[in-house]
């Protein structure tokens, strides 16, 4: 068995399985704070019970993430030490600066967060949550910039075969990082949002029409319709940067496999990298033209250009179709259950239906858009500077192929539980409703919020 | 060679850095495995409070081996790759292990009734796996990385052992955190597991010095000799006085209830000095030494000047919630 694509494979599946729960961790931080400050403004019980809810949602991904993060740090090690022998001097920094400043920040506050409401004062428990939303996102930030540096490296040079640093600041703000940072974290706000209108739906299936859980679903809905057009905008720029640092992954994206003038979007095709054509193609004439060049005989990139050099045009191809894609139907569904709620003050079944499978749509839509921007770097590790297979470690193939066996077993397993358990909660407080004693307040009829009038 | 040499100073202080973050992760990673191992022996109600003894704490808790496989990593590159490469399937099931466990803490308390029983066993077996796992990789370590026969059976005692100092590490924190009964039992898991505690920190010690003649020759020289006999004379006075408290104790008014926990941090501090010391100057034994691994100078510079800031933040909010949640542990709830 080929170890390279076997270590390929295993490290695309723990960090596929790992970033889901980032992804929802980075955003409902924020959100569990808003739920707090409104509390804290209105006194409303509701804002309360809906922080419960969400703060266990909470708990359970940054469990699976941190875990599944240790996987990480040990990966690199295992299985591709050439990675850090080459750019160590660049890497290493950020992934110290991230754990240093951001992991340790909401791991410690994280405790704080869930367990200490009632032992320390709202203040500080409320200042909790913000550290712990800060952390998530700080750790985001240092990510970001090293995968946007392997993507687009600046600031270093290479003496006896191994990268220096020479301008921390060009390699933190490198040409891709301000476009890639801003993409995930919207792409993180709109897969929370998603999670909470989803599981809130089926809350109101379930019959729930109680004031935390209307809380709860018009603070999904409402986000969700208010970030996808500005995911949408912030996708376009960012792919604008990519044809400028990247030209090759945009060919490979089109599957434009021609440079020159009025190229089609293409909407739907098999790509075919042996006859170097689109088999079944649907397009817009000149479409990809205007997109990229805002005119219809502007020039496009195609992969002839990069003969040897380009990324498997398939996935990346599919990749990106599928982003768009759901970005497309998020943009529907939010708007559509937005305009119902505002008008309404109600959501009609079919739609709530539809919202519920819709809960994973930010899952798939950041998933498609990783492996499009993650493989559209290939044959590269670092663009330009490490080639993918010369990073790999001396590992036997068998053993690789056993862990990932078990990663692979692992990882579907915990998937479906966590989702189970997610499901089970939701129905859980959808019969409880508001009528279930509030735990925050138990033991402190002095104190207890005054119910807000709505 | 100037003293005052930063590519001379650098490696040495980072290993100096990641040796305290292994050695806080293990005495912290430690408790909370330990309970984990002693859930195997524990009723229902006993593992709801064992388990509210360390909820507030866990996750920071492994953030400490993701600093010092992190400063392994960035610090000392060369090494990470050789290290984790020999030691790819134990690292394997360590991973394993911590997952298994980490996700068991979460769903034990979330899942519908029924199936809690399952995930408190999950968590036992993570717990025991991810504690044999980091013994063997000890043992390994110790032994060169070698992968003999010989290797693999030192490996294994050692699993043992470490799995044992963890249980009894759990056992002091229980002392600390929990009263009544389940307190007593905890006295008598300690006593238990003190006897392995003491096996296998005597069988690295032995092993360590015949396994290496470099490592030989630094503690059985005079004066050598002379200056390192406290390390292994207090360490059994300790375990000796540890010993005899598990006699005494609940103490009157549950008086001193931390310091069980305490003495065998200092224990298994003193054992880590006397590692420390055999390897030094390798991170890979007999291999690379911490300046053949490190990274670039300027590199660990950067490291180093954020570290300097940030540490002493890291310690002090992480006392913080400790003393937040002090005190005897009491039912874990979402307020």
């Amino acid at each position: 068995m080929d170890p390279l694509i076997l270590s390929r494979i295993q490290f695309a599946a723990n960090i596929s399985f790992h970033i889901l729960f980032p992804t929802i961790t980075i955003a409902l931080g924020w959100v569990l704070l808003f739920f707090k400050l409104r509390y804290n403004a209105t006194s409303d019980a509701a804002w309360m019970r809906a922080y419960f809810t969400w703060v266990k949602v909470f708990a359970l991904s940054f469990a699976i993430g941190v875990v599944s993060g240790v996987t990480m740090s040990f990966q690199f090690g295992t299985n591709w030490p050439g990675y850090m022998e080459k750019v160590g001097n660049i890497a290493g920094p950020l992934l110290a600066y991230e754990v240093l400043t951001a992991f340790f920040l909401e791991a410690v506050f994280l405790g704080i967060m869930l367990f200490g409401f009632r032992r320390v004062s709202n203040k500080v428990h409320t200042a909790a949550t913000f550290l712990v939303a800060f952390g998530t996102t700080m750790s985001a930030f240092w990510i970001l910039a090293l995968n946007s540096w392997m993507q687009t490296p600046a600031g270093f040079e290479i003496r006896d075969g191994v990268a220096y640093a020479t301008d921390w600041w060009a390699i933190v703000f490198n040409p891709s990082f301000p476009y890639r940072l801003i993409h995930m974290l919207l792409a993180s706000g709109l897969t929370v949002s998603f999670f909470i209108a989803g599981l809130s739906a089926l809350r109101y299936l379930a019959g729930d029409r109680s004031d935390s859980m209307m809380k709860a679903l018009r603070t999904g809905v409402y986000t969700a319709a208010i970030l996808i057009p500005i995911q949408i905008f912030a996708g376009d720029q960012h792919g604008l940067n990519t044809l400028e640092h990247q030209p090759q992954k945009v060919a490979a994206m089109e599957a434009n496999w021609n440079t020159g003038p009025n190229v089609p979007l293409v909407l739907f095709a098999i790509p075919d990298e042996a006859a170097k054509e689109n088999k079944y193609e649907i397009t817009i004439p000149n479409g990809a033209s205007l997109i990229l060049r805002h005119s219809a005989d502007g020039v496009v990139p195609g992969l002839n250009d990069y003969v040897g050099n380009h990324p498997p045009v398939l996935p990346v191809f599919w990749g990106f179709r599928i982003m768009v894609g759901t970005g497309l139907a998020m943009l529907a569904v939010s708007w559509a259950a937005s305009w119902y709620l505002l008008r309404r003050r109600a959501l009609p079944r079919p739609l709530a239906y539809l919202m519920v499978p819709m809960t994973l749509s930010g899952w798939l839509a950041t998933l498609a858009g990783w492996y499009t921007t993650e493989i559209g770097r290939q044959p590269w590790l670092v663009t330009g500077i490490l080639r993918t297979e010369d990073a790999l470690g001396a590992v036997p193939g068998s053993h690789v192929a056993f862990t990932l066996a078990i990663y692979l077993a692992l990882y579907a397993v915990l998937i479906v539980v966590y989702l189970g358990t997610l499901v089970h909660l939701a129905l859980k407080a959808a019969k409880d409703g508001d009528e279930s004693p509030l735990p925050g307040v138990l033991n402190r009829p002095l104190s207890q919020p005054v119910h807000g009038t709505e | 060679m100037s003293s005052l040499d930063w590519p001379v100073i650098l490696p040495l202080i980072f290993a100096g850095l990641m040796g305290l973050s292994i050695l806080i992760y293990v005495v912290l990673d430690g408790f909370d495995l330990g309970i984990g191992i002693l859930f195997a022996t524990a009723d229902d109600h006993e593992k709801d409070t064992m388990i509210a003894a360390i909820g507030p704490f866990w996750d920071a808790n492994e953030t400490w081996l993701v600093l010092a496989v992190g400063l392994l990593l960035v610090a000392f590159p060369m090494a990470h790759g050789t290290i984790l490469t020999a030691l790819y399937i134990p690292v394997f099931i360590l991973l394993f292990g911590l997952i298994l466990r980490g996700v068991a803490f979460d769903f034990r308390a979330k899942v519908p009734v029924h199936r809690k029983a399952r995930w408190n066993r999950i968590f036992f077996a993570g717990s025991l796996i991810a504690s044999l796992a980091q013994g063997y990789m000890l043992g390994v370590y110790v032994l060169g990385l070698d992968t003999g026969l010989a290797a693999f059976t030192f490996g294994a005692l050692v699993a043992a052992c470490l799995a044992a100092s963890y249980a009894a590490m759990g056992a002091a924190w229980l002392i600390y955190k929990t009263e009544g009964e389940l307190q007593e039992k905890a006295v008598r898991w300690l006593r238990s597991a003190l006897v392995f505690t003491a096996l296998g920190m005597v069988a690295v010690s032995l092993a360590t010095p015949f396994a290496s003649p470099r490592i030989f020759e630094r503690w059985f020289v005079l004066p050598d000799m002379i200056y390192l006999a406290p390390l292994p004379i207090l360490s059994a006075v300790l375990f000796i006085w540890l010993w005899w408290q598990t006699f005494h104790l609940p103490k009157e008014g549950d008086r001193h209830a931390i310091l069980p926990f305490l003495t065998l941090a200092a224990i298994f501090t003193l054992g880590f000095v006397g590692l420390a010391y055999s390897f030094y100057p390798y991170v890979v034994p007999d291999k690379l030494t911490i300046w053949q691994a490190a990274s670039a100078t300027e590199s660990l510079a950067i490291i180093l000047a954020g570290t300097l800031v940030v540490l002493p933040v890291i310690i002090g909010y992480s006392f913080y919630a400790y003393r937040v949640f002090g005190g005897k542990a009491s039912d874990l709830t979402y307020d």
